[in-house]
């Protein structure tokens, strides 16, 4: 599969197995205002305003009725609707129920069509791979080549085929799929990669829980993460606002049908995960490799036989407070953040929810929905009212404590139960420890105060 | 973009794997323009300084011997997470110019290019060999060849590394690569053509 997309992207070729590949979409957050000025100042024109689309969501504050009054903030986010307008380009801003993460957006859109490329500049773009799309995350300077010729000079990556078989446990969820996966291959494992997950508990999965585990596939290290295209993945498109009708509609799955690997494509790795052997998840140290299951306890720096992962081990522990040996169970959390690019989707919001209704959340709680229709979709099932009255703070859609960009971050030595995808040092404001899960085991700490293992809450 | 030829300057090691781009350039100086007057005080700024400002004196760019260096020699995955090009523009700020490890992130690794700083990959033992030469003569220094593609540590020996032929002339020559690109506008202009025909789909018609 991944070879077929890049292969219909090729422009040209360049030196040194480089090729010139093509960007069906590109994706802009408020990150990009930089290399919008930088391209305007050099009097170059966005060569597909048609194929690119923006929106708002790393820096605005997500309190309810907040605006960003930081001036530097306030000049990005202005920037990034100015440059758009006079690009030309497509733009979901503040006030327009559209607006939200960028990679819960393209998808709820429609933007994001099998068999393409997309690229935009935030490392966790390979969200979108979830639909069969070719998706990696760039920097700043590479915004700016794209925004001005719409093509990246690129390397291909070797193939990793990641199979996971079986059904998974109750309690256990697509992020405990790639928590355990990372664990496996470590947060370099996938260094130089193009990631594939195939395999029966993958092929049942929605694509919700599709776009969670490939969300991840920066935390193994991966340049992208990606699903086969099925029945599943056309009936979430069919309909969206900017995907293809009518005719379009029909020619496009035609198209999108013989995007999947064909049986005997050969990969330069393979990786098996039993879905069995996978249960509730959480991170304990400061990588997102870092992670053991829920039954499991503190892990000891003085087991670990390389010196150099026995020094990495005792500073993470040092930072995270803890003590080898501790049950996982018996950590107490002070905060709960349920939101981001891995975990902020309506299946996310509903599976915290199940946890969280005639409970009552015994420490600091925020849901911050993905998006504004996520969030809309919410209250229409009356999902806020449950968080409400359980005593989480129901928010604003946007990136809010994943990224700590906005203000919105934890205390220096407080302890995060979160579903995001990065526990690294200060992540989530200076000194504040990350536990990363899924949101269901979220729920459950917010409600017990401490980790617990969601099979064992009962519905 | 500044080129980059070669380099003979005093290399600083750092031990720790996984060193991500929120530890490079933490989250909340994001928002702040490039070469912004104190730009190079937001490089490793958590680990750098203590809560009221003062210099983490065991931190290895805040010894005397270290001052100086313009080469980082680190271990595993340096430069992993966040896309963040800030990183590298913190790392350029400081005045590092090269970053010597086993392997980076992925995205961190293509930042460094575009900034003309050179990336330079070896495997996992030659580089901890590398440090712990750094950390026996705190100060020593290292030369960077690109041209040549060799190394030559403290002790003297050469090491070979591996660069991709296109990303070393945009080195050597510190092309602007848009403008290099833009000199393929037929080819691109051609696949365009091919795409609206094959796969008129992709370019959303009702605008939503």
């Amino acid at each position: 599969m991944f070879e077929k997309i890049w292969a219909r992207h090729v422009v040209t070729e360049g030196p040194g197995g480089h090729v010139l590949l093509y960007v069906g979409r590109h994706l802009l957050h408020e990150g990009a205002t930089g290399a919008l000025g930088r391209l305007a100042a050099e009097g170059r024109r966005v060569r597909r305003p048609d194929l690119t689309f923006a929106t708002a969501d790393h820096f605005l504050p997500t309190a309810p009725g907040a605006v960003a009054t930081d001036p530097e903030i306030v000049g990005m986010v202005d920037g990034l609707a100015r440059h758009t307008g006079a690009q030309g380009i497509v733009y979901f801003g503040v006030g327009d129920p559209r607006r939200g993460i960028v990679h819960v957006i393209g998808p709820e859109q429609g933007l994001t069509l099998p068999g393409t490329t997309l690229v935009c500049g935030d490392s966790h773009t390979a969200t979108h791979g979830a639909f069969g799309a070719l998706a990696f995350g760039i920097g700043s300077t590479e915004v700016e080549h794209v925004l001005a010729t719409q093509t990246l000079w690129q390397t291909k990556p070797r193939a990793l085929r990641v199979t996971v078989e079986g059904r998974l446990g109750l309690g256990v969820t697509a992020k405990d799929v790639i928590l355990a996966l990372i664990a496996r291959i470590g947060a370099a494992g996938g260094v130089g990669h193009a990631i594939e997950y195939a395999g029966s508990t993958i092929r049942v999965m929605s694509m919700d829980e599709r776009m969670t585990v490939c969300n991840m596939s920066i935390e193994a290290g991966a340049r992208t993460g990606m699903v086969a295209p099925d029945e599943t993945t056309f009936a979430w498109l069919e309909g969206r606002p900017f995907a293809p009708r009518g005719e379009a509609w029909a020619r496009a799955l035609a198209d999108w049908t013989t995007v999947p690997s064909d049986p005997g494509a050969r990969f330069d790795r393979e990786v098996a995960l039993a879905a069995g052997d996978v249960a509730p998840t959480v991170t304990w140290g400061t990588s997102p490799q870092d992670a053991l299951p829920i039954t499991g306890r503190v892990p000891d720096p003085a087991a670990a036989g390389d010196p150099a992962r026995r020094a990495s081990m005792a500073r993470a522990l040092a930072y995270m407070g803890l003590r080898p040996g501790t049950p996982l169970g018996e950590i107490a959390v002070d905060r709960v953040f349920i939101g981001s690019c891995t975990n902020s989707r309506l299946e996310d919001l509903r599976a915290a929810a199940r946890v969280v209704r005639g409970r009552r959340a015994v420490v600091p709680a925020w849901v911050v929905p993905g998006s504004g229709l996520v969030k809309r979709a919410a209250e229409a099932e009356g999902l806020d009212r449950v968080f409400v009255e359980a005593g989480f703070e129901w928010r604003e859609a946007g990136c809010s404590m994943c990224v700590g960009m906005n203000g919105e971050t934890a205390r220096e030595g407080e302890r995060v139960a979160s579903t995001s995808n990065r526990n690294f040092e200060g992540r989530q404001g200076k000194g504040a420890r990350t536990h990363l899960v899924s949101p269901a085991m979220a729920a459950a700490a917010a409600v017990a105060g401490r980790f617990v293992d969601v099979r064992t809450l009962g519905g | 973009m500044q080129p980059f030829t070669t380099l003979t300057a005093v290399a600083a090691p750092l031990d720790l794997p996984n060193v991500d781009t929120d530890r490079i350039i933490p989250a909340r100086f994001l928002a702040k323009p490039r070469g912004a007057p104190g730009y190079a005080r937001f490089l490793f700024h958590d680990v750098r300084f203590e809560a009221d400002g003062a210099e983490q004196p065991e931190f290895v760019l805040n010894r005397a011997a270290y001052r100086g260096a313009k080469i980082l020699v680190t271990a595993e995955n340096f430069g992993c997470g966040s896309s963040r090009e800030m990183a590298v523009w913190a790392l350029e700020a400081w005045g590092i110019r090269a970053v010597i490890a086993p392997s980076l992130g992925d995205i961190f690794h293509q930042n460094c290019f575009k900034n003309g700083l050179l990336p330079v990959i070896l495997p996992a033992d030659a580089a901890a060999g590398l440090r712990s030469q750094l950390h026996a003569r705190p100060g020593a220094t290292l030369t960077v060849d690109l041209e040549a593609q060799t190394l030559t540590a403290p002790d003297g020996a050469r090491h070979r590394f591996e660069v991709d032929p296109f990303r070393k002339q945009m080195l050597l020559t510190g092309q602007d690569e848009v403008a290099l690109t833009l000199g393929h506008e037929g080819a691109i202009a051609a696949f365009e053509r091919r795409l609206a025909s094959g796969a008129p789909w992709l370019v959303p018609q009702a605008g939503g």
